[in-house]
């Protein structure tokens, strides 16, 4: 019984993790400038990281694996929202403004200069 | 469910593989072909090849991305239109591709433990490890021990590698530097604080990391060829963050090519050493009194030999590039 809720909760929280990251990934496509889509790809740093790992943490229980995978969440923490951080100031520092208003459909995907 | 994710993973690797190719923007292929490299690992790790998935992991996603991203601050973004005849390309490629698929027929299913490749010498290998050598990475004993030779050979590839593009590069221009050294910047992000104390504190422990793949190499995945490959990456970030000539301050480059050269002389005098105690090249059963005792102490050694020449090696090639083209 006790197994059947964690399972049914680890369930959840994967697919919860998943749905975020589609999320994310969906945004990083959608948005119009590099900033908006820095912010929907951030989803992917951060809520789905915590929710999937806290979901496979769930299934391998009080175990050596579940210790290795909080400090891979801790590093992926940390990491994540630092990289994003340091390329908005790069984008920053090499003029790129941040104006969500040009939504222009030639000045996307390749060249983001 | 491996197969739906192998496919999964394979289809990927091509629309990537396309993609490099489709694209003139040079930066979008760098980071493309580090994808490639990641979906590569993800597929390695599902066949189980944990100590490849690390390997490629580490280099192809990790190290190649940054040395190609270096080589690029010299580089222009754009691709040139090379206007050569495309015929003849179409026509090779057609050829090559029906050939490589013909051969596929040949092939043994997947997974099939009846392969060739699983009746030769690999089932003398599982079974005479744990007596000759034991240790429980069977991986490690086949490419430190076993086949010693070969990876003596794929060090010294390395080693030359890293000479090679040396000889390219390290081209030292004393009055061209000297005009440019004072109006640099100190270099790096050292006014970005939030990457440099992130960056700062993980610094040790990605160096720890690769300390511990190295030396538990002969336990789980892991060894000298990623071990350094990871060293190298926490000193790279050290030197983007601190700036390159701080990070040649700690490592000089005279101590990195001393390691490049000292890890493959010291894989060779494992080898020397084996041939002077009374056995043959690279046998390290006669370096202790204990066979298996010797065994382990000449994996240890030549993996930390290893780890010595990728280290020195990639982290030459860097600082050669960064002297180049400024970041």
């Amino acid at each position: 019984m006790l197994a059947q809720i964690v399972d049914i909760a680890s369930f959840i929280l994967m697919t919860a993790g998943g749905f975020f990251v589609f999320v994310g990934g969906v945004g990083a496509l959608r948005m119009p400038d590099l900033y908006t889509r820095m912010h929907a790809a951030s989803v992917t740093d951060s809520i789905g990281p915590i929710l999937i790992i806290a979901g496979v943490m769930l299934q391998s229980g009080v175990t050596l694996a579940s210790v290795k995978l909080a400090a891979i969440l801790l590093f992926l923490l940390l990491t994540g929202p630092t990289a994003s951080n340091a390329l908005a100031s790069a984008a920053l520092l090499s003029g790129q403004e941040p104006n969500a208003r040009s939504i222009d459909p030639d000045n996307d995907s390749d060249n983001p200069s | 469910m491996t197969v739906i994710f192998s496919v999964f993973l394979l289809t990927f690797l091509m629309v990537t593989a396309i993609a490099i190719v489709r694209t003139a923007n040079l930066f979008v292929a760098v980071m493309l072909s580090g994808i490639f490299s990641l979906l590569l690992a993800a597929n390695f790790f599902l066949l189980d090849a944990a100590d490849v998935a690390l390997t490629e992991a580490a280099v192809g996603a990790g190290i190649s991305t940054v040395l190609f991203l270096s080589a690029l601050a010299m580089l222009d973004e754009r691709e040139t239109s090379a206007s050569h005849n495309r015929t003849i390309a179409l026509i090779v490629v057609a050829v090559i591709t029906l050939a490589v698929i013909y051969a596929t027929f040949d092939q043994p299913r997947f997974a099939d433990p009846m392969a060739p490749v699983h009746q030769h010498v690999a089932p003398w290998y599982f079974e005479t490890t744990r007596e000759l050598i034991d240790i429980p990475n069977v991986v490690t004993a086949v490419l430190a021990s076993f086949r010693g030779y070969d990876t003596l050979g794929e060090v010294f590839v390395v080693l030359t590698a890293g000479i090679g593009v040396l000889f390219l590069l390290d081209k030292r221009v004393p009055t061209g530097r000297r005009e440019r050294e004072p109006q640099m910047e100190p270099g790096g992000l050292r006014h970005y604080l939030i990457p440099r104390v992130v960056g700062r504190l993980l610094i040790p422990f990605i160096v720890l990391f690769g300390l511990y793949v190295q030396f538990h190499g002969d336990f789980g995945p892991g060894g000298g060829f990623q071990a350094g490959a990871i060293v190298a990456a926490g000193v790279i970030l050290f030197a983007l963050l601190e700036g390159e000539n701080r990070a040649l301050e700690v490592l000089p480059r005279g101590v990195l090519t001393g390691l490049a050269a000292g890890g493959a002389l010291l894989y060779g005098a494992v080898g020397v050493a084996g041939i002077v105690m009374g056995g043959n090249f690279l046998d390290y059963s006669v370096l202790s009194d204990d066979p298996v005792v010797g065994q382990h102490m000449g994996i240890l050694l030549i993996e930390a030999g290893v780890g010595m020449t990728v280290t020195g090696t990639l982290l030459s090639i860097f600082h050669a590039f960064a002297a180049r083209g400024r970041f």
